[in-house]
C-alpha cells in the first residue's frame, strides 16, 4: 500500500510540474506579454517585467517562475488591477466548490441509485425508462439545458430566482443543471458496472449459499461494483468543474469559474495562466486522492 | 413417437458420407457479418444510423435549399420568427437560420470527425508501439501517458487555442489532437498486449515479418472494432466541447457559423426569440443523442458476452 | 433399499437462444443414495454442469428452462419449491464447490467471512458464534494458521489454499450432499490428491454425500462408487465403477478410458483420443449422438436413438451393438477392446466378459 501511494503521488507531483512547465512555455508563445496594457504606463510595466524578471533570458524566466509557483505565487491579474490570482481565488472559489460539491453529491447519489435500478431491472421498464433519462441527459449539454430550465422554472413559472447566489433556492437550479451530466454518466456506467458483476463466478457462488437475491445485490454486487466507479470518480469532478464555467455564466453566480470565462474574453493573460495552473493542480490532487482511495478498497491493488 | 420395429433395423457399418451428413452446423459467417447482423437487430442504432446519415445529407445539401448564404447581413429583415420565406427565421443581423444552422453543422461535424479520427490515428500508432516492443519503450510511453492523462484537457484547449490564435478549425482540430490521443494509446496497447500472444501474430512473426508490418497489418486491424466504438463514443464529446469552447468565447470565429456559435448567440436573446435557441440545440442534442446509441448498439453487436 | 437421497428423474433442460433451443440435457434419470459418491463423467458441453446446476435450483432464468422431468430431494419436489423453500436447501441442505476457486470466491471479501456467510445464514447465530464456528471449520481441513489466514483475501492465498476454503464453505452447515464441479481442474497433480482426500475424509466425518462432476477419469477412480457417462445430453452408460472401468461397454467409454495418459503402460503405446466433436445440440441428431465418432457406427445408429440394454449389477449402456441383430460388430469391437487391454495392460485383467 505504501509503495501504491508513493507511485501514485510520483506520478501526480510529475504531472503538476509538467503542468507549470507547459503553461509557462505557452505563455511565452502568446501574443505580447503579460504586462503590454495601454492602462498602465510604459516605466510600471518596466518595473512589473522586471519584478518577475520578464527582461531575462527565458530558461532565468523558467527558473523564477517556477520559484515563485513554489512560494503560492499565481501572479497577478491586469483587469482587477492589485489583485493577485491567489486573492481572486480566495474570494470566489468557495462558491464554485460549494456548488460543485451540492451538484457532485446530489449526482452521484441519484446516479448510482439509477444504475442499481436498471441493472436489477434489465431490459424492463424501469431499466428503459432510466437509460431514456441517462442518455438525454448526455446528449442534452449544460448550454442547452441550463438557459431552457432557467425559462421554464425563472422566468415562466416563476418559481425559481433566475441568478445570484447564497440562498438555497438559488442553488437548486445550477446543481441540478451542473449535476444533470453526472448524473446520466454514472447511471450508465453503474448499470454496466453492475452488470458486469452479475455475470462474475463468485455471485454463483453466493446464489449457491441460498441468499436472496436482494442479499446478493447489498452484500456481493454492491461493493464490487462500486470498485470500478471510483475510477469515474476524478473525470466526473472535472466534468463539474468544466461544466461550472458554463453554468455559472447562465445564473449568474459569482464564482471562479465565471471570473476564468471572463478572463478568456478580456484576455486577461496572468489570470487565465495563473488559474489553469490552479484548476490543474486542483484536479490531479483529486485525481490522487481518488487514486489512493481507490487502492484502499481493491485488496487486489494494494499488493501491486 | 417413432415406432422402432427392431427386426428392421440396418445393421451395415455407416460409410464415411453417410457421417459427414451428420456433422452439418450453423452456417458459418464471417467476424464482421455477424457483428452487422447483430447491429441490424437492434433498431435504436439502425435509427440513430438513419438519423445520423440524414443529418449528413441536410448538412452538405442543405444550404443550397435556398437562395440565401450564412453571411449576408440584411438589416430590413432582422429578427423575424420563421416562416415561408426564412423557414428557421433569421438572426439580429438579419442572416438566413436554415442556411447557418446547416453550414454551421458542417462546421460542427467536420471538428467533431477529424477531432476524433487524427488523435485516435496518433493514439493507436502510439500505443501499438508501445505494446508491441514492450519493456522500456512500453514503460517510458506509459508513464509518460500517466503524467499526461493528470493534466485536464479542456483547459488545456482553452490555452492551446488562445495561444495558437481562436477561430479556425484547424486550430480547434489541433487543440484537441495535442490533448486527445492519450485515452486511445492506453487503450490500444492494452488490446496489442492481448492480441501479441495470440497465433497468428507468433505465426507471422517466425515467418520473418518486420516489426511495423506486424502492427500496421495484424495487431492494430484486429483492434479495430473496439477502437470503432470508442470514437462513436467521442465524436459526442468532441461536439460537445466546440459548444463549450463557443460558449466561453472561444470558438469559431463570426460570422463563420457553427452549432455551438448559434447556441451561444441565441443564449442572450432566448427570452425574445426561444426558437433560434431550440432549433441548434435540437440538432447538437440529436447528433450526440444518435452517436452515443450507435456506440452502445456497436458496444453490444461486438462483445459476444451479452448475446443472448 | 433405503430411499435415495436424490431421484431425478427424465430431466431435461434448454436454454433459449437468439439461434434456436439448445438441449443440453435430454432427459436423464439418475439418482444417488446416502454415503454415496457418484460421478457424472464426459466432455465439456455434455451437460453434467447444467445437470446439477439445475438440481440445486441455480439455473439460470431465462435463457435456461426444464422442460421435463422430476428432481425429488429427501422426499422434496425440487421443481415445485417457492424460490423462499429453495434458498432455506441452497448452501445449507445441499451445496457446491466449484472449478477454478479464485473467481468463485469474492476478492474484495475476506475468506473468513465468506465461509461465515452461509452459517449465518441458515443459522440464527451471531458474528462471534460464526466466527467459531469457522475456526472449528478451518481446523477440520488442518488449514494451516487459521486466526492469520481467516483474515486474507482470496488472491493472498495459493490455489489450494483457496480450494480448501471453498470445501470449507461449502461444508459449513454439514449438506446432505456436495456437488463438487470439477473440483480439481484448476488445481496442480499434488494439490488434488490432497483435495480428493480432503473430500474423501470430510464425507466420513460430517456425513454427506458427494455427486462429483468431472472429465479426469483418475478423480473418478479415487472418489466416487457409481459413475453415469454423459455424452451429448444423454446418460449412454451407468454402473459401479468397477463395472465401468473394468467391463464398459459404451463405444464412447472406452475411448475416454483409453485417452487417459497411464504411467503403466507400454512404452511404444499410442496415446488415443476420440476423433471429431460432440454434435450441435441445437439440432441434436435423432440417432445416437456418438455415432457422428463411433467407429463401430452402423445406420441403425444414426437413424434410432438406442433403448437401455442391462447388464448384471445395474450395469445399464444405450448402444445398438448389444441388440441381437449387432452380434458381428459386437465381436469385432470387442475382440478390438481386449486386444487394446493387452496394449495397456492391465484394465483387461478383471475379464471383459
Amino acid at each position: 500500500m505504501v509503495r501504491y501511494v508513493l507511485k501514485r503521488v510520483l506520478i501526480a507531483l510529475l504531472t503538476v510540474f509538467t503542468l507549470a512547465t507547459v503553461t509557462f512555455f505557452l505563455s511565452k508563445l502568446l501574443p505580447g506579454d503579460p504586462f503590454m496594457n495601454e492602462k498602465i504606463p510604459t516605466s510600471v510595466q518596466e518595473k512589473q517585467r522586471a519584478y518577475y524578471g520578464l527582461d531575462r533570458p527565458v530558461t532565468e524566466q523558467y527558473l523564477i517562475y517556477m520559484g515563485n509557483l513554489v512560494q503560492g505565487d499565481l501572479g497577478t491579474s491586469i483587469k482587477y488591477v492589485g489583485r493577485s490570482v491567489w486573492d481572486i481565488i480566495r474570494e470566489f472559489f468557495p462558491v464554485s466548490a460549494q456548488l460543485g460539491l451540492i451538484a457532485l453529491v446530489f449526482a452521484e447519489i441519484v446516479g448510482l441509485l439509477f444504475g442499481i435500478l436498471c441493472a436489477q431491472y434489465r431490459n424492463r421498464w424501469p431499466d428503459y425508462v432510466l437509460m431514456v433519462f441517462a442518455i438525454l441527459g448526455i446528449a442534452l449539454p449544460s448550454m442547452v439545458i441550463g438557459p431552457l430550465i432557467r425559462y421554464l422554472f425563472g422566468v415562466q413559472l416563476r418559481w425559481l430566482p433566475v441568478g445570484g447566489w447564497g440562498k438555497p433556492e438559488q442553488m437548486l437550479m445550477p446543481a441540478f443543471v451542473l449535476g444533470l451530466g453526472t448524473i446520466a454518466g454514472n447511471t450508465r456506467s453503474m448499470r454496466a458496472c453492475m452488470l458486469a458483476v452479475i455475470t462474475q463466478d463468485y455471485v454463483k457462488t453466493a446464489r449457491a449459499k441460498g441468499m436472496s437475491p436482494l442479499r446478493v445485490v447489498m452484500k456481493h454486487e454492491l461493493k464490487n461494483s462500486l470498485v470500478p466507479m471510483l475510477a469515474n470518480l476524478g473525470p466526473m469532478i472535472a466534468g463539474v468543474l468544466m461544466g461550472s464555467f458554463v453554468v455559472e455564466q447562465i445564473f449568474v453566480i459569482p464564482g471562479l469559474g465565471k471570473h476564468f470565462v471572463n478572463a478568456v474574453s478580456t484576455l486577461d493573460y496572468p489570470l487565465i495562466m495563473g488559474l489553469t495552473i490552479f484548476y490543474g493542480t486542483f484536479l490531479v490532487v483529486m485525481n490522487l486522492l481518488v487514486d489512493i482511495l481507490y487502492g484502499w478498497v481493491d485488496p487486489r491493488i494494494r499488493v501491486k | 413417437m417413432q415406432i422402432i420395429q427392431r427386426n428392421r433395423l440396418d445393421f451395415t457399418p455407416l460409410s464415411p458420407d453417410e457421417l459427414s451428413g451428420e456433422e452439418m452446423v450453423r452456417p458459418e459467417t464471417t467476424y464482421f457479418r455477424d457483428v452487422w447482423r447483430n447491429l441490424k437487430k437492434r433498431k435504436t442504432a439502425i435509427a440513430s444510423l438513419v438519423i445520423l446519415a440524414l443529418l449528413v445529407f441536410m448538412v452538405l445539401f442543405g444550404p443550397m435549399m435556398n437562395s440565401y448564404n450564412y453571411y449576408s447581413n440584411d438589416y430590413s429583415a432582422a429578427n423575424q420568427g420563421p416562416s415561408g420565406e426564412h423557414w428557421f427565421g433569421t438572426d439580429t443581423l438579419g442572416r438566413d437560420l436554415w442556411t447557418r444552422v446547416w453550414v454551421g453543422g458542417r462546421v460542427s461535424l467536420l471538428i467533431a470527425i477529424l477531432a476524433t479520427i487524427i488523435p485516435y490515428a496518433i493514439g493507436m500508432l502510439i500505443g501499438g508501439v508501445s505494446g508491441y516492443f514492450g519493456g522500456k519503450i512500453d514503460m517510458l510511453i506509459m508513464r509518460i501517458i500517466d503524467v499526461l492523462m493528470g493534466i485536464p484537457s479542456l483547459i488545456y484547449d482553452i490555452l492551446l487555442i488562445m495561444v495558437l490564435g481562436s477561430g479556425s478549425i484547424s486550430t480547434l482540430v489541433l487543440a484537441f489532437t495535442i490533448t486527445g490521443w492519450l485515452g486511445s494509446a492506453r487503450t490500444t496497447r492494452g488490446l496489442v498486449l492481448q492480441l501479441k500472444e495470440r497465433e497468428f501474430v507468433m505465426a507471422s512473426t517466425t515467418l520473418g515479418a518486420s516489426p511495423m508490418r506486424i502492427i500496421l497489418r495484424h495487431l492494430l486491424p484486429n483492434t479495430l472494432g473496439i477502437i470503432v466504438v470508442g470514437m462513436t463514443m467521442t465524436i459526442p464529446s468532441v461536439i460537445f466541447a466546440e459548444a463549450f469552447l463557443s460558449f466561453i468565447g472561444l470558438g469559431i470565429t463570426p460570422p463563420n457559423p457553427s452549432w455551438g456559435q448559434l447556441i451561444k448567440e441565441a443564449s442572450e436573446v432566448f427570452k425574445q426569440y426561444p426558437y433560434r435557441f431550440i432549433i441548434p440545440c435540437i440538432f447538437v442534442g440529436l447528433t450526440m443523442l444518435c452517436f452515443n446509441l450507435l456506440g452502445d448498439g456497436l458496444r453490444d453487436a461486438l462483445d459476444p458476452r451479452l448475446r443472448s | 433399499m433405503t430411499e435415495h437421497i436424490l431421484d431425478v428423474r427424465d430431466l431435461a433442460v434448454s436454454f433459449f437462444t437468439y439461434a434456436g433451443e439448445v438441449q443440453a440435457v435430454r432427459g436423464i434419470t439418475w439418482h444417488l443414495d446416502r454415503h454415496e459418491t457418484v460421478a457424472l463423467v464426459g466432455e465439456s458441453g455434455c451437460g453434467k454442469s447444467v445437470t446439477i446446476q439445475t438440481v440445486m435450483g441455480l439455473l439460470q432464468s431465462p435463457p435456461g428452462r426444464v422442460t421435463g422431468g422430476s428432481i425429488h430431494f429427501e422426499g422434496l419436489d425440487m421443481l415445485k419449491l417457492t424460490p423462499r423453500e429453495l434458498r432455506s436447501i441452497q448452501g445449507n441442505r445441499m451445496s457446491m464447490i466449484f472449478q477454478d476457486p479464485l473467481s468463485y470466491l469474492n476478492p474484495t471479501m475476506r475468506v473468513g467471512e465468506q465461509i461465515a456467510e452461509s452459517y449465518r445464514l441458515h443459522h440464527r447465530v451471531n458474528r462471534r458464534e460464526a466466527q467459531a464456528k469457522v475456526r472449528e471449520m478451518m481446523e477440520l481441513i488442518s488449514f494451516p494458521e487459521p486466526e492469520r489466514n481467516m483474515r486474507a483475501f482470496p488472491h493472498q492465498l495459493s490455489g489450494g489454499m483457496r480450494q480448501r476454503i471453498m470445501v470449507a464453505m461449502a461444508l459449513i452447515c454439514s449438506p446432505g450432499i456436495l456437488f463438487a464441479d470439477e473440483p480439481t481442474t484448476a488445481l496442480d497433480v499434488t494439490i488434488q490428491a490432497q483435495i480428493i482426500e480432503l473430500m474423501n475424509e470430510l464425507k466420513e466425518k460430517l456425513d454427506t454425500s458427494i455427486v462429483l462432476i468431472t472429465h479426469d477419469l483418475g478423480v473418478v477412480a479415487n472418489m466416487a462408487e457409481r459413475i453415469y457417462v454423459m455424452y451429448a445430453g444423454k446418460i449412454v452408460e451407468r454402473g459401479s465403477a468397477a463395472d465401468i472401468f473394468y467391463r464398459p461397454r459404451h463405444p464412447y467409454t472406452w475411448g475416454l478410458l483409453q485417452s487417459v495418459p497411464r504411467l503403466d503402460a507400454r512404452q511404444d503405446r499410442v496415446f488415443r483420443y476420440i476423433p471429431g466433436t460432440p454434435p450441435d445440440l441445437l439440432n441434436p441428431p435423432a440417432g445416437c449422438p456418438f455415432a457422428a465418432r463411433c467407429p463401430y457406427a452402423c445406420r441403425a445408429c444414426a437413424a434410432y436413438m438406442p433403448e437401455e440394454t442391462d447388464f448384471e449389477n445395474a450395469h445399464a449402456c444405450r448402444c445398438w451393438l448389444y441388440h441381437e441383430g449387432a452380434e458381428e460388430l459386437r465381436k469385432k469391437a470387442e475382440a478390438d477392446w481386449k486386444e487394446q487391454g493387452k496394449e495397456v495392460g492391465s484394465h483387461g485383467e478383471e475379464g471383459a466378459s
